[in-house]
């Protein structure tokens, strides 16, 4: 395990470059698939006649399909059939479809969520069903849906290590090359690897605990006391 | 567009592949599922140091990549002198990683059986094994069913990883097909079509389950 070569100066750049392009990845990948999985998931839960079914289907399509295929398709196949797309659009594109899928699920579930009786009264006091939507049904249903969104985000940045595939140069791709100098280099920048990684994405589930202990602070306590362990689950869960 | 030659002349190839996909998502579920309870266990036990150790397990293997997983399987070894195939390294892989989800959903199913069960057991006389044996586990298996069948459809769709590593799956054999027909929209057209024949009655599974577990609550 040679730290010392592992770590100098031109590799921890290379790793880091790794790193940047991988964070750029996932950043345009998380914008624009919470823009779609946001808009897909709201038209299939107000069940638009054709359009709620077309997206339906796509959504699980493309749900239900390995990212890796989706990313191999966008690079390889996409050209043959006239849409040529630089690496790093290929796995953006790959990334977006998957994930925004994944997001209009998520909004889906998080907005069939909201309690009937809540609609039922916001109806019944005049309100359309747009505005209904906009001020009782995603409030309530979008801050519902904030732990599984953070935690699809977290999944989409491990993910962006697929695109390797296509050489895409994200943190994986280049660990690989700098292995590929030394065997002796290998444990030493897959820890740094596992590390990054691990930062930036446990920051993010920390930041989605803090988020839902904001949401749960508003709700009464049931009373209802925790399973067999409970002692344990504090310690656990620190 | 779609060439339904690339399928019926490769359909060997594609076979093969459909086979090592299953044979390595029944073999993740089986080890993950194992190696999950036994972290899950170590999450509610009563010693400080086995918790710690279940707690550090999951929240590592969460937060990183499948692929660096498989990774370590792949290239780490073979500091030990064991170099293993792209099949084996990457069900090994899916087995860990999958493993710290799995470890989750049990232990939140036992931890939502109510602690008045755990009670009424041990004051009937039943010992704490015993109690988790006939009383508690039954119960939490129940609730753990849909989340452990998501994982499992999980584990389908991340079982491509073996294509990065040559591991005869059907990510691997659709590149083999690929490389032969020059196709690439036709072949991987249908390399999707076999996931979808194993995964879309997954999906529907766990919906079903899903539902049923809501109703009964």
């Amino acid at each position: 395990m040679d730290f010392g070569g592992a770590y100098s100066w031109h590799n921890l750049r290379f790793i880091l470059e790794g790193f940047g392009y991988t964070l750029k990845l996932a950043f345009v990948a998380i914008i624009l698939s919470f823009v779609l999985g946001v808009a897909s998931g709201v038209i299939r839960y107000a069940r638009i006649p054709v359009l709620s079914a077309i997206v339906g289907a796509i959504v699980e399509t493309l749900r239900n399909l390995p990212l890796l295929l989706l990313i191999l398709f966008a690079y390889i196949a996409l050209p043959q059939m006239g849409i040529k797309l630089s690496i790093f659009w290929a796995s953006v594109l790959a990334l977006t479809a998957f994930e925004a899928a994944m997001i209009s699920e998520i909004v889906r579930s998080g907005l069939a969520s909201v309690h009937k009786g809540l609609i039922e009264a916001a109806r019944s006091s005049g309100l359309t069903y747009i505005q209904t939507l906009r001020h009782i049904i995603l409030p309530i249903g979008l801050r519902r849906m904030v732990p599984p969104t953070v935690s699809q985000f977290i999944s989409l940045l491990k993910d962006t290590s697929l695109a390797v595939i296509i050489s895409a140069p994200e943190l994986m791709h280049n660990v690989g090359i700098v292995r590929g100098q030394q065997e002796s280099y290998f444990f030493p920048v897959i820890f740094l690897a596992a590390l990054l990684y691990f930062l930036v994405n446990y920051g993010l589930s920390l930041l989605s605990k803090r988020l839902e202990v904001n949401e749960g602070a508003r709700r009464k306590p049931t009373g209802k006391k925790a399973g067999p362990g409970a002692g344990t689950k504090a310690a656990a869960e620190a | 567009m779609l060439d339904f030659s690339v399928l019926t002349n490769n359909m060997d190839d594609y076979l093969e592949g459909f086979k090592y996909t299953i044979y390595a998502s029944l073999l993740g579920l089986a080890g993950s599922f194992v190696l999950g309870t036994l972290i899950a266990v170590f999450r509610i036990s009563p010693f400080a140091a086995l918790r710690g150790f279940g707690t550090a397990y999951v929240e590592f293997f969460r937060n990183i990549p499948l692929l660096l997983v498989v990774f370590l399987f792949y290239y780490g070894l073979s500091s030990f002198g064991l170099q293993l195939d792209g099949f084996t390294s990457g069900t090994l892989g899916l087995m860990v990683y999958t493993s710290s989800f799995i470890a989750e959903a049990i232990r939140a199913g036992i931890q939502s059986v109510p602690a008045g069960q755990m009670e009424a057991a041990r004051s009937t006389g039943l010992t704490y094994v015993q109690a988790m044996r006939f009383i508690i586990l039954p119960q939490a298996v129940r609730i753990v069913i849909p989340p452990i069948s998501n994982q499992f459809l999980n584990l389908v769709k991340n079982s491509s990883i073996l294509g990065v590593f040559a591991g005869l799956d059907l990510m691997y054999f659709g590149d083999q097909v690929n490389l032969d027909t020059y196709d690439a929209v036709s072949t991987y057209l249908f390399v999707g079509m076999f996931y979808l024949i194993l995964t879309f009655p997954l999906a529907y599974a766990t919906r079903v389950l899903e539902r049923r577990m809501a109703n009964a609550a």
